[in-house]
């Protein structure tokens, strides 16, 4: 099955027909034609008490819709229910149609813990997808172990886990960071680096990635600085004349939330004009969602490392694209983690069909080696290790708040969420 | 107040009727009720009904407004959830990292040994003494700083909740030593004993009420003692009993202990219950949602915080599993109806309407009822 297959040009399609398209694509692709639930008794598919009826199967979805996190969680919010949408309008799974339990992480980590012990207790459902933060992702974790869910996680995050609970959509560190390095040492000759993040565990575990990766694999090439705020900083003013000072050819960036803000408005009031070059501003935390905030003039110029943008040229994005807009607004934005949310249901359908059963031990057994052609970023594909192979890609920043993709890596990157030679 | 009968027993037959029934509800309603999981989702409440207990001492009571709780609530749950980390990671479960033994967040900040100050966690007799002597030394430093210097009122509310607000930022930024925001996580067992099962919490949550009931017992007797009395005479007239040679600011550093004591308690067993600590119960806003629970029972009133604790994190949940966007909305407006129509809380509700009826029926010893006070 080809790309071609995929119906083209679907401005000016109905959703209806879009749905319908998709449908028929991923009908052919995955599943035997016609799976009616009849021919898949709840007594054979269920046999561990989740909730599914003869026509229902019930999923939950967990993320913070209040809150700080509300302005980034929502588009994976979005991106699910699309794909729940989509999935139902072809049949469903299995002959069964999906209900969602939406429950709110309200931005605060222990809620999250309540929530998910909530989802897989009382209404026991067959997967969850959910989380965004790598704190609330650890806090639920134990949640997940001890009563045996399955949650699709759809940020990209510094990886060091890989637990048979957890379908990591998007990408771990060395997916994100290693592919873009390369590629600016390659192409633009860069050869020292300031490596500069907000003070959690994610930016300080990638750029402890993006260091040895410098030091280790890229001749002649050092890191010139190294330096953390914490989250919601916006005086970044001392670090722009350090890195001033330093003159480096990278400015490495993986500030996060609403720092970012700050950051991009400040380095620009200090006249360092990021469409010459000089330093090229590379970032892995800068989705076109964040550019909302940030205003696409003040980041014009700067280089993203991400393994999705909205303008990603494939009918499969044209269509998610469309689609996503449909429902959800003109004015919408996608960033890569929304996308990421988007496989989350449709990763979980594959495998439930693989398996023939919504059993969680059956569906973590067939999910390795589960392919999704029709994925917006193109053709995935689940590791033994639970994250996905994808491919890394470089954005650079337009002023109307999108990325023009200049880069994208040849094969798909395996992910590695334990690297050797990194820790 | 008690300004006429100075001589008050400890616990007057009305305080008995409270106290029965508030226990009934907890140790035989709620678990006969309840199914596991909701269970220990109330018991997670209780924990943080020691702190509106201690809120009450203080801030009702002594006229003391400390917006900084979750400091005590907090350094209680990290010094239990430091024991139960190390548990957690033997050399046998951390196999996977660079250097095994120690706990998973500081392998990932590149820490490849132990911190001293972490050693001592190790021991559970440690870490229970901990639990009370860390947040009582560090209230007691604050107690001694601020009400020696004769700092009070909003000023002292103000700084509580600065020091809130600092030990958020330390914890978030000490993230190698702490576990930053992530908080630390994934706590399995205490000796052995796997405190995730139902059984277990099921258990925790009779441990956590039993604790709740000597915490509210101490609350009441130092309230009916001649401390509590000096403790409102202060708050309503502090020269006075100044004047009168009490040295006030001693009364004040004794409460605030008290209260971090209570507070620290709470966070202990909520780390037990729900199996983690995280740096959002030390902050600025946990701590003021603490005050708004004793608040919504009736500030006056040891009972009524344990009330208004339950009633606000259960129309929390409640609210939240229904309209998951517009829970919050539901809850300022439960907070508003409440402010506007009961303002001395739900102890308010019970002392106004409930109780005269209750008397009525029960009417043999008019004696004491003839005296209005809050509930307690």
């Amino acid at each position: 099955m080809t790309k071609s297959d995929t119906p083209m040009g679907t401005k000016g399609l109905s959703r209806r027909a879009v749905l319908a398209g998709g449908a028929a694509l991923t009908a052919s692709l995955f599943a035997p034609k016609g799976l009616r639930a009849q021919d898949f008794p709840t007594a054979a598919v269920n046999t561990t008490g989740l909730a599914v009826t003869d026509d229902t199967v019930t999923i939950g979805i967990l993320h913070s819709v209040t809150g700080t996190m509300a302005i980034s969680e929502t588009g994976s919010v979005q991106a699910e229910k699309l794909a729940i949408e989509q999935i139902n309008a072809q049949g469903g799974i299995l002959g069964r149609k999906i209900e969602y339990v939406q429950e709110d992480g309200g931005s605060d980590w222990p809620t999250f813990a309540e929530k998910a012990k909530k989802l897989l207790v009382q209404d026991k459902v067959a997967s969850v997808m959910g989380c965004w933060t790598s704190a609330s992702r650890k806090a639920v974790l134990p949640v997940f172990e001890q009563y045996n869910g399955m949650l699709y996680y759809p940020t990209f995050y510094e990886g060091l886990e890989e637990s048979p609970n957890v379908i990591y959509t998007g990408q771990e560190a060395t997916q994100q960071i290693i592919a873009g390095l390369d590629w600016v040492n390659k192409t633009k000759g860069a050869k020292s680096f300031y490596l500069l993040g907000s003070d959690y565990i994610w930016p300080r575990t990638s750029n402890k990635i993006a260091r040895k990766h410098i030091e280790n694999f890229m001749d002649g090439c050092k890191v010139v600085g190294e330096d953390y705020y914490p989250l919601g900083h916006t005086q970044f003013n001392s670090v722009i004349n350090k890195i001033r000072l330093k003159k480096p050819d990278v400015i490495y960036a993986i500030v996060v939330g609403g720092s970012n803000v700050a950051f991009y408005k400040q380095l620009k009031a200090a006249g360092i004009d990021m469409t010459k070059e000089d330093p090229i501003l590379l970032t892995i935390s800068v989705t076109e969602d964040e550019i909302r905030g940030i205003g696409g003039e003040n980041i014009d110029g700067a280089y993203a490392c991400m393994k999705y943008f909205q303008s990603l040229d494939n009918p499969n994005n044209a269509e998610f694209v469309t689609a996503f807009k449909e429902m959800w607004g003109d004015d919408i934005v996608i960033g890569d983690v929304t996308q990421a949310a988007y496989l989350g249901p449709w990763l979980w359908k594959a495998a439930v069909e693989k398996a023939g059963s919504f059993d969680v031990d059956k569906v973590r057994e067939a999910s390795p080696g589960i392919e999704l052609p029709t994925a917006p970023e193109g053709y995935v594909k689940i590791h033994e290790n639970h994250h996905l192979w994808s491919k890394t890609r470089v954005g650079h920043a337009k002023a109307d708040g999108q990325y023009e993709v200049v880069y994208e890596t040849a094969e798909l990157v395996e992910p590695d969420p334990f690297p050797e030679g990194y820790q | 107040m008690n300004t006429t009968s100075f001589k008050q027993s400890f616990l007057t037959p009305r305080d008995m009727i409270g106290y029965a029934l508030l226990a009934a509800v907890i140790f035989v309603i709620f678990p006969l009720l309840l199914e596991p999981f909701r269970l220990n989702l109330f018991g997670k409440y209780l924990t943080y009904a020691f702190v509106a207990v201690g809120l009450v001492l203080c801030w009702g009571v002594g006229g003391i407004l400390s917006l900084g709780q979750g400091v005590f609530f907090g350094l209680g749950g990290y010094c239990m959830a430091m024991f139960l980390k190390l548990e957690a990671s033997s050399p046998e479960n951390t196999a996977i990292q660079s250097t095994p033994g120690i706990p998973d967040f500081m392998d990932w900040n590149q820490l490849s040994a132990l911190p001293w100050w972490w050693e001592p966690f190790s021991s559970f007799g440690f870490t229970l003494f901990a639990v009370i002597a860390v947040p009582v030394a560090f209230s007691y430093i604050i107690g001694v700083a601020m009400f020696r210097r004769r700092v009070g009122g909003v000023y002292f509310a103000i700084i509580t909740q600065a020091i809130a607000a600092i030990l958020t930022i330390l914890i978030i930024g000490q993230q190698g030593f702490t576990g930053g925001v992530n908080g630390i996580t994934d706590l399995r067992t205490l000796h052995g004993w796997d405190i995730r099962t139902d059984s277990a919490k099921t258990l925790l949550y009779f441990v956590n009420g039993t604790l709740l009931f000597a915490v509210l017992l101490a609350a009441q007797f130092v309230r009916r003692s001649k401390l509590g009395r000096l403790l409102i005479a202060m708050r309503d007239q502090e020269d006075r009993v100044r004047f009168s040679g009490y040295d006030v600011a001693n009364f004040k550093i004794f409460v605030f202990c008290l209260g971090a004591a209570f507070a620290a308690i709470g966070g202990a067993m909520f780390t037990l219950q729900v199996g983690f600590m995280s740096p959002s119960f030390v902050g600025i806003v946990p701590s003021i949602e603490m005050v708004i629970f004793a608040a919504v029972g009736g500030r006056l009133s040891i009972l009524g915080a344990v009330w208004g604790t339950l009633l606000v994190n259960w129309a929390k949940t409640t609210l939240s599993e229904s309209f998951p966007e517009l829970w919050l909305l539901g809850l300022g407006a439960l907070f508003i109806a409440v402010v506007m129509a009961f303002p001395n809380g739900l102890a308010g509700v019970w002392a106004e309407q409930v109780e005269p009826r209750l008397m009525k029926l029960l009417r043999r010893d008019s004696k004491a009822a003839a005296q209005t006070t809050p509930a307690e």
